[in-house]
């Protein structure tokens, strides 16, 4: 009965659309704003990159009109000259050299801070991210696929630190060269710089445009990527099956057809992206020669040059700037519409991240915490710092002030119980349970009959629509959440083991448990046998959820983890289900031992599990329609006979 | 593995190979651009004549479109080439797999398979493209810039062979210290994801024994790793820009003083010496030159992170199948006969126990065998032997009277039916999951089997009946009703030998013995072998084994076993007493 995983999530009320469904360039201010108030502590850094910046732009900006400076002031005045006076030439060498020296090192600055900040921020959100997620209650896992939850912390927060360490700086950098550039233009000449302008909108269109159909492409080859990931994983997990029935051609020809649809699509949308290089550096070229043409014909002609400052004759140094600047400036446009994809994919996937920030977390009003106790003199609970292995409910009242203490028994009672995922519609009906301390209680039914459903409501994972449910006498609503559970054990079908050593995956639920009481708890569990057999006993490191061990042996570990927590209320959700019977029958002394003095709730498949429980519940569709001991089950020849006689099967 | 990788280029070849042809010959014309816009401003504006700048500006513009026709040929080629190498790729890494055998699939997962064949296979991709481009491009533009500079200013160009090395080797050193970094960075990346996915999955384990606290501190000690080592790792490569700048400022203000004085002492007259224009084309062979510098540094490091991908994809490629065809290649299975000749197997040749451990068995055609034992005990490794989708570390496995190895592997599977214990249908109607076992079989025969299978009657209560549609991995059906058709799509083959590995477990006792009885029935010579932890799906087989630790410990029918066998009478009272009891 191994491989049944019974499928307990509700139905997604608000899952996340399916990827490919983004939208993009959707730049919402709030998302913007509260991105910004990550990088708020970072403020004063972030005044020194941008004053960086602007310092390296200078530079740079510098470098292409000093080519102008040089020929026109230095060079030209010189040439003829029988004894040429470097000196000029030199001091403005030197005033060049101070700037580029110190446009190099605010660059070297800027990186190096914009690193410490990007990274922080991230780091930031990061742990922000996992705490919360923590904090988030049972319901949010069951209506988001694990896959949407692991992609915020790695896809959505990559895309972030993409568009923070590199992005931003770029469009910065770039937006203040664009302007100094634009300013250094006009300042030489308002005829070429309108030139340009015209120009510039050219190339913007042509970018769009195939930046466009790249796009278009670029969509289709995540379709078909999309489309093969789906069939890739439905073929590789049945591949064993592929091979006992000698499938292999069919299934290579299947992949056949994918494979060439995908590679045509890649193949357009890189080759539209590839051609958008060559067509801007052309037209960079286009606008170098229309404006050495135009700015010769202002020169040769001596028509009036109308700069910022000043209107005379476009001189020759003017134009050799002038063209050297149109190179730096067609430059920053390419890579500003290069960032502009991916800040708009940071922005969605800051959006996502942010959504999950502000998923509400578990609601717990609960007041009633689980202390230590000891018995004072005359019998009475008293509250103590040292563990006694004596537990009491402490419990304040705020009517008077007084506190009153509760022994910790495990006495559970479920009062006409109902409770829905969603209010429209109620999955349990009337559900009355009594345990008693010690008694052992079984729920049997088919998949969906609510067995599960109900341990989620002792646990308070849900918290129930209507009715009661007590826990030693206290309504569980009151008793804080942490504090209920740390008094609940459970084993689950589905066993998660933890990376880490097995001692480690044994301490999980009491991190203070010495080794002597891990190794005695695995050998109740049947479980020591095993672990000492692996590499390194009780110190082999699991990894992958124990993927090295058999779902058995796993459940085994899991037993075991449960009994070294040593709570008084234990859960046992089809723990042996991957346990043969045979071996299943060697725990049982174990089990037993472990459930021995403590109030047993247990599920299972195997109908020779629940026999000796106490009292069975035998559910249907969210009632309870029988329950009694199995003699008293046996004799009413009901559900449960049927049952237990194999007419009937359970799935 | 760059062997095994040219392998794949195939029809890739020819635009692979057109395109470093098309990007030199962008490059070679980007690069004598430079030395027309001197002359442009030489001859044309300096002199104040417009015909030299039309003539030039006219010359240039045919350049310029040269170099668009080839740099956008290079892409569109450069695109094709990669995109085609990705699909041979792909394909030849399927194809791969496909040939398998169990012990291969073993050792990868199947999600380590899935991105190797996806991300990895791009990231390679990327890096194809890049190694047609830009790694032609670069280099080429470096040389013609140079060789360009140096035709127009022997002494001048010399201070590029001072810069250069200079780069070179800061980036160098740079990548060198930033590399082991991102390296380290990426493992603790692996480190992040897998607490975050122990979380989602075991978050319910967590909230139980309340170990949030707990959780997110070992989640703050990886991100703080990551943190810091990422922040030290940009911070190294935040010296490349630097350092580009400082060579191109450095060259910018050597060429100045060298080049103004050499202007001066030519007159600014063409033929004399530099002019203002040789000059112009200096500043952007400098760009020219070193860009392509800094580019090549990128590709280095560009290609160093995708080997990690690489290698991934070659490590599948070069798996190579331990189980091929036997030299006889015998099509033709006698009959339903095994024989187990001390035989021993172990999944890892290191491995320090036997999972099969000297296994004698003889199994005559068309009986029924039952195999029980504990969690552990080799069941499934002992039936895996006869389809041959293990081979036996030692002894044999004899079927039809011939050893297994000698068969084709086809033909012998497909008359060893083997109904896996984890097993899987696939997305697709009911027919087209059953005809897997035989893909001409007629509808008849297709419900035939369903009815043996017990599978006929919920397959009729559905509303499109054999036309149901099951979603991937067969999740709107249940494990019974799988489990049954996973055994009709297995007697579809007509097998001879029927192997059911745990097959239903999830069947009521009812069913199951209705299954059993149609098979004494239906296939009565087919040989039939049950593994079941259900004592009762065994107690009537012509002859039940007993496996504990990877030994037969008993074999015989169920009298005998039970007189004779104490293990055997444990799981057979411990399973029926209370029954018996009742009834």
């Amino acid at each position: 009965m191994s491989d049944i995983k019974e499928n307990k999530q509700p139905p997604r009320v608000n899952g996340r659309p399916p990827k490919g469904a983004r939208v993009p360039m959707k730049f919402d201010k709030k998302t913007i704003k509260r991105m910004l108030s990550y990088m708020k502590p970072f403020l004063p850094q972030l005044i020194l990159v941008f004053v960086c910046i602007l310092v390296t732009v200078v530079a740079s900006v510098s470098s292409s009109l000093f080519l102008g400076t040089l020929i026109d002031d230095y060079i030209m005045p010189l040439v003829g000259a029988d004894n040429p006076d470097y000196g000029g030439l030199l001091g403005a060498l030197c005033g060049m050299g101070a700037l580029f020296a110190a446009g190099a090192l605010s660059a070297l600055f800027y990186s190096r801070i914009m690193a410490a900040v990007s990274q922080g921020v991230l780091k930031k959100i990061r742990d922000e991210m996992f705490s919360h997620m923590q904090s988030l209650p049972i319901n949010y896992f069951d209506t988001h696929t694990h896959g949407d939850i692991m992609s915020f912390y790695t896809n959505d927060a990559d895309a972030m630190q993409q568009m923070l360490s590199q992005s931003i700086p770029q469009v910065i950098n770039s937006g203040i060269t664009i302007i100094a550039v634009f300013c250094s233009m006009l300042s030489l000449s308002v005829w070429l710089t309108l030139t340009v302008v015209v120009f510039l909108a050219l190339i913007l269109f042509i970018t769009a445009k195939i930046a466009g159909k790249s796009g278009k492409y670029f969509m289709a080859q995540q379709h078909s990527t999309a489309d093969m990931n789906g069939y890739i994983e439905e073929m590789i997990n049945g591949q064993r099956v592929v091979k006992m029935f000698c499938r292999e051609e069919n299934a290579k020809a299947d992949f056949g057809v994918k494979n060439v649809d995908l590679c045509e699509n890649t193949c357009k949308a890189n080759a539209y992206a590839n051609i958008l290089m060559p067509i801007n550096n052309c037209l960079g070229y286009f606008l170098y020669v229309i404006l050495a043409i135009i700015g010769g014909t202002l020169a040769i002609n001596e028509i009036p040059n109308v700069a910022c400052f000043a209107v005379n004759v476009l001189s020759l140094g003017s134009i050799a700037s002038f063209l050297q600047l149109s190179r730096s400036f067609t430059g920053p446009i390419g890579q500003v519409s290069q960032q502009l994809n991916s800040v708009a994919m940071a922005m969605a996937g800051a959006e996502r991240i942010f959504s999950l920030l502000d998923e509400q977390s578990e609601v717990d009003n609960g007041y009633v915490t689980l202390v230590n106790a000891k018995r004072g003199a005359d019998g009475e609970l008293v509250e103590t710092e040292e563990r006694t292995g004596l537990w009491a409910w402490k419990h304040p009242h705020s009517a008077d002030g007084s506190v009153t203490y509760t022994e910790l028994m495990g006495n559970v009672v479920l009062d006409d119980v109902d409770f829905g995922y969603v209010p429209e519609k109620i999955v349990l009906h009337n559900i009355d349970i009594y345990a008693e301390p010690g008694q052992k209680v079984a729920f049997v039914g088919a998949t969906g009959a609510g067995k599960t459903t109900i341990t989620n409501l002792i646990n308070r994972f849900y918290d129930i629509a209507d009715g009661k449910i007590r826990y030693d006498g206290i309504n569980i609503n009151k008793i804080k959440k942490d504090d209920l559970r740390r008094s609940l054990g459970v084993v689950l079908q589905d066993v998660n083991l933890f990376t880490g050593t097995v001692m480690d995956n044994l301490r999980f639920g009491k991190p203070d448990a010495t080794d002597e009481e891990c190794i005695a708890a695995a050998k109740l569990a049947n479980a020591d046998g095993f672990i000492r057999m692996l590499p390194e006993g009780y110190n082999t490191v699991l990894t992958g959820g124990g993927s090295g061990l058999s779902q058995g042996q796993r459940q085994l570990i899991s037993i075991a983890r449960a009994a070294v927590a040593d709570p008084p209320v234990m859960i046992l959700d089809e723990a042996t289900s991957s346990i043969d019977t045979r071996t299943e029958a060697i725990v049982q002394a174990g089990m037993d031992a472990l459930m021995k003095g403590r109030t047993v709730f247990v599920i299972a498949h195997r109908l020779s599990t629940v026999k000796n429980s106490d009292v069975i519940m035998v559910l249907e569709q969210g009632r309870i329609i029988e329950r009694g001991s199995h003699e008293k089950l046996i004799a009413e020849k009901g559900q449960y006979y049927r049952l237990y006689t194999g007419a009937f099967e359970l799935e | 593995m760059i062997k095994t990788l040219v392998k794949c280029i195939r029809d890739a070849t020819f635009p692979a190979i057109l395109t470093p042809v098309f990007v030199l010959a962008e490059s070679l014309i980007e690069v004598s651009i430079p030395s027309v816009m001197a002359n442009l401003i030489d001859e044309g504006i300096t002199v104040g004549d417009m015909n030299s700048v039309i003539k030039y500006g006219i010359i240039l513009i045919i350049q310029t479109l040269g170099a668009l026709f080839f740099g956008a040929t290079a892409g569109y080629t450069a695109s094709r080439a990669s995109s085609r190498f990705a699909r041979n790729l792909r394909a030849d890494m399927y194809a791969h797999i496909q040939e398998y055998s169990f012990s291969n699939i073993d050792k990868f997962s199947p999600a380590s398979l899935v991105t190797r064949l996806t991300t990895d296979v791009q990231r390679v991709q990327m890096s194809f493209q890049m190694i047609t481009r830009i790694v032609f491009r670069a280099p080429a533009m470096l040389i013609f810039a140079f060789v360009f500079a140096f035709r127009t200013d022997h002494q001048l160009s010399l201070i590029f062979v001072c810069v250069i090395p200079f780069l070179a080797v800061v980036l160098a050193l740079i990548i060198k210290t930033a590399f082991p970094i991102f390296n380290k960075t990426f493992v603790a990346y692996d480190d992040l994801n897998e607490v975050v996915e122990e979380n989602v999955h075991g978050i319910r384990v967590v909230k139980n024994f309340v170990q949030e606290k707990s959780e997110i501190n070992k989640f703050r000690k990886v991100s703080e790793r990551i943190f810091s080592l990422f922040t030290k790792a940009e911070k190294t490569v935040a010296y490349n820009a630097p350092a580009m700048q400082v060579s191109v400022y450095a060259c910018i203000i050597a060429i100045s003083w060298l080049g103004a004085q050499a202007i001066i002492a030519s007159g600014n007259v063409e033929g004399m010496g530099l002019t203002t224009g040789g000059l112009m084309s200096l500043f952007t062979y400098t760009m020219q030159i070193l860009m392509s510098l800094m580019m090549l540094s990128m590709i280095f490091v560009m290609l160093t992170m995708s080997k990690a991908s690489a290698d991934r994809v070659v490590e599948v490629l070069n798996e190579k199948s331990d189980i091929n065809d036997g030299e006889r290649n015998l099509t033709e299975v006698k009959d339903g006969s095994i024989e187990f000749k001390n035989v021993s197997f172990k999944y890892f040749k290191t491995a320090e126990s036997n999972a099969l451990d000297h296994i004698d068995l003889k199994i005559n055609s068309g009986e029924t065998i039952g195999i029980i034992g504990g969690t552990g005990s080799s069941k499934s490794t002992l039936v895996s032997m006869i389809p041959r989708l293990y081979d036996t570390s030692e002894g044999e496995v004899l079927v039809g009277g011939e050893n297994v190895r000698d068969y084709n592997i086809e033909a012998l599977r497909n008359n060893v039916a083997m109904v896996l214990q984890k097993n899987v249908l696939f997305s697709g109607t009911i027919y087209e999951n059953i005809r897997w076992g035989d893909e001409n079989a007629s509808d008849e025969e297709v419900q035939k089997v369903c009815r043996l299978a017990c599978a006929d009657d919920f397959i009729q209560s559905f509303p499109d009946k054999y036309d149901t549609y099951i979603e991937q991995g067969g999740t709107n059906v249940s494990g019974g009703q799988k489990q049954r058709l996973c055994i009709a799509r297995a007697l579809l083959k007509k097998p001879k030998i029927l192997i059911l590995d745990d097959s239903t477990s999830a069947v009521d006792t009812k069913t199951d013995a209705m299954i059993r009885k149609a098979f004494r029935d239906e296939i009565p010579n087919t040989t039939k072998i049950i593994i079941a932890q259900r004592v009762s799906s065994v107690c009537d087989a012509d002859k039940i084994i007993i496996l504990d630790n990877g030994k037969i410990v008993d074999f015989g029918n169920h009298d005998e076993l039970y007189a004779n066998s104490e293990i055997y009478r444990e799981i057979y009272d411990s399973q029926t007493k209370g029954a018996e009891e009742d009834e």
